[in-house]
């Protein structure tokens, strides 16, 4: 084992599946010669020339589109959005050509596609550029949704995201580049399965069920919970769709109560349709309501005390379990 | 020619005088779909929203017999002429319109999104503009992948006022694609005249914006919507760019099946009834004596009679099964 960062992890998925398969090419904003807004990318054009590594204008729906479009005859393109914030300038392409072309065609062409970059909120960035955008792309049937929130995480999901034969949407963290973690080694093929969420930590007593940036902060509620006698349990989701139903299901039926740590605005978020799911199946497991952690129902202010006040904590997750657990 | 023709996919390998009546001939059959397929949807046979081509049949059939069998083509919603015309049988399309799995896009797509892979047809997009970043996607993979086919992206006047557009036009002219993208300019879009909806007074101008070489064909003949497309695409074959062809051409009906078209006069839509892209081939051949009234009314009664025989297998074929519901959300897993 050796650790990498989750920046390093994406960049080494994008390289080993370039190696691998000619058709796949990254195209997106500053991805080239400026290796990258975040420096995901960096030493992708050395290393695969201007063929397969391609800066585009500033025309997000143009460069979604054009990915679709080459999917549509065998390509398999990475599209970088420099934050999702602005996949939002493309959300016809992504929603409309991307999901439906195989429906509508009936059966005739699916769209191997990734489109990746970061999500969620940032640092301060102001209420344009600080969207969480998983609930929005959860939505359309046709997309799957990978949320990884570690490097080991971030380099296995991309890889089979860039594999799959569908659009797969890998939401990143800006938040997350930096960190560090565990991972193996560069010659073991590194494959996670969409859907599958982890057990990041086991616990008895509640179930923490997180993904993403709030999977940092659930493990550190869990260690803090620890020490008070409470043993928390945090589930990582890893993909939001497909949804992992059967470990949800499994862990909240060991624990009996549940709070969900979610990245985004809680009206239809997540959570909402996870805390459905829950109480849809196991109704009679439960001890206490299902509890949601998210960011307030406000677009984002870039006052740093407010932002802060808006956002998911480890504070507020320590609250809601022990609100779960009548403490 | 015999009485069944079939619909030839590379029109430039007939002999010349065939190559003429099969124009001729593929107009008449996309008319006569379409006339059969209005009763059809006036008896509700049809559902959602239905845009007919009437009018307009010179400028695919014109387009795409200039086209190559390996060329890409994409269309908007008005899209049952692009299809007709690539090759598709009139019973996978009639069959589509009543929305069951012998048809085109196995009755899923409907009206608005006819598709044909085995003819390199991708699809009736009813998004306005927004297929266009879709076609400069088929371009760049030929491009990515060293072929010399070219991509023939069919759009509306309304388009041209679409973000899509001029992000697709760009990012075409930018990097060079071998796209041609050929506007079908019949006034409307919608009920909105051109002239209310776009800044520049001629749609081809357009290209000027993108440096991208244009052409202004006349889209209600077919002699001339075919050469102005042919010279396009020999260009854009041996050095690969864009290209952009303004085709003037009306439709004699309403933007789609439920509109009036009060928005125009009677004596404006005469006068382009007077330009009938159908008749007035019919008249040139018969003075050329490439035609006669016997072959053009052998030529019609088959048109009809398929569209009639579409018609009858269309309602005869079974329904898609409710369990194959979910089949088509995503490849794995669904058996294709």
């Amino acid at each position: 084992m050796r650790e990498i960062s989750y920046r390093q992890a994406l960049n080494e998925a994008m390289e080993e599946e370039m190696m691998r398969d000619p058709d796949v090419f990254l195209i997106g904003e500053e991805v080239a010669e400026y290796n990258g807004a975040y420096k995901v990318s960096q030493g992708l054009l050395e290393k695969f020339g201007p063929k397969r590594v391609l800066d585009t204008p500033i025309s997000e729906a143009g460069f979604a589109g054009l990915g679709i479009g080459a999917a549509m005859v065998g390509l398999r393109p990475i599209v970088e959005f420099m934050t999702f914030s602005f996949s939002l300038v493309a959300f016809d392409q992504v929603v409309n050509n991307a999901p439906n072309m195989l429906t509508m065609s009936g059966g005739q062409f699916n769209i191997p596609i990734v489109f990746r970059g970061p999500n969620g909120p940032a640092h301060q960035l102001g209420a344009t550029h600080s969207h969480a955008t998983e609930p929005l792309y959860s939505n359309f049937p046709g997309l799957k949704v990978a949320v990884p929130a570690t490097p080991r995480d971030a380099k296995g999901l991309l890889k089979t995201a860039i594999r799959d034969d569908n659009p797969v949407l890998v939401l990143e963290s800006e938040l997350l580049y930096n960190i560090a973690g565990p991972i193996e080694d560069k010659e073991v093929e590194l494959l996670i399965p969409l859907g599958k969420a982890e057990l990041k930590r086991e616990g008895v007593d509640v179930t923490i069920i997180c993904y993403a940036q709030t999977v940092r902060m659930a493990l550190a509620a869990a260690e803090y919970l620890a020490k008070q006698g409470i043993q928390a349990e945090v589930l990582d989701l890893r993909s939001i769709k497909p949804l992992d139903r059967e470990t949800i299901i499994s862990s909240v039926s060991k624990t009996h109560r549940c709070v969900i740590a979610e990245q985004n605005k809680p009206f239809c978020g997540i959570g909402a349709e996870i805390a459905f799911q829950v109480q849809r199946e196991i109704f009679d497991e439960l001890d206490a309501p299902v509890l949601r952690v998210a960011q307030e129902e406000v677009p984002m202010p870039y006052n740093e005390r407010l932002e802060a006040a808006v956002l998911p904590s480890q504070e507020k997750i320590i609250e809601a379990v022990y609100q779960v657990c009548y403490l | 020619m015999p009485a069944t023709i079939p619909v030839e996919k590379d029109a430039t390998k007939l002999p010349g005088l065939e190559r003429e009546l099969h124009l001729l001939y593929q107009m008449l059959l996309i008319r006569r779909f379409e006339e059969r397929a209005s009763q059809a949807y006036q008896q509700q046979k049809i559902g959602g929203f239905c845009h007919l081509y009437i009018g307009q049949e010179a400028v695919a059939v014109g387009a795409l017999a200039a086209a190559r069998e390996d060329d890409y083509v994409i269309t908007a919603y008005r899209d049952h002429a692009h299809v007709i015309a690539r090759g598709a049988s009139l019973n996978a399309c009639m069959t589509e319109l009543l929305g069951k799995p012998t048809g085109c896009s196995r009755g899923l797509g409907g009206s608005m999104h006819f598709f044909d892979r085995a003819n390199h047809m991708y699809g009736g997009h009813a998004i306005v503009g927004g297929h266009l970043p879709l076609a400069s996607g088929l371009a760049f993979a030929s491009k990515y992948r060293g072929e010399d086919r070219c991509t023939l992206c069919f759009l509306g006047d309304g388009a041209i006022n679409q973000g899509a557009f001029h992000e697709a036009f760009n990012l075409s002219a930018l990097w060079k694609l071998p796209v041609a993208f050929i506007c079908e300019n019949n006034l409307f879009g919608m009920g909105t005249h051109v002239a209310r909806a776009a800044s520049v007074k001629e749609v081809a101008t357009r290209a000027k914006g993108y440096d991208m070489p244009s052409m202004i064909a006349d889209g209600m003949d077919v002699r001339h919507m075919r050469d102005t497309v042919y010279t396009a695409l020999q260009a854009m074959r041996k050095k690969p760019h864009p290209f952009f062809i303004e085709a003037r051409t009306y439709r004699y009906r309403g933007h789609s099946m439920s509109d009036p078209a009060t928005y125009r006069t009677k004596e404006e839509l005469e006068k382009y009834k007077q330009e009938d892209p159908i008749a007035d081939f019919k008249a040139i051949l018969l003075s050329e004596g490439k035609l006669d009234e016997t072959k053009f009314q052998e030529l019609d009664r088959e048109a009809k009679r398929l569209s009639a025989e579409a018609m009858r297998f269309a309602e005869e074929s079974s329904e898609l099964p409710l369990e194959d519901l979910h089949k088509y959300t995503f490849v794995d897993g669904a058996d294709r």
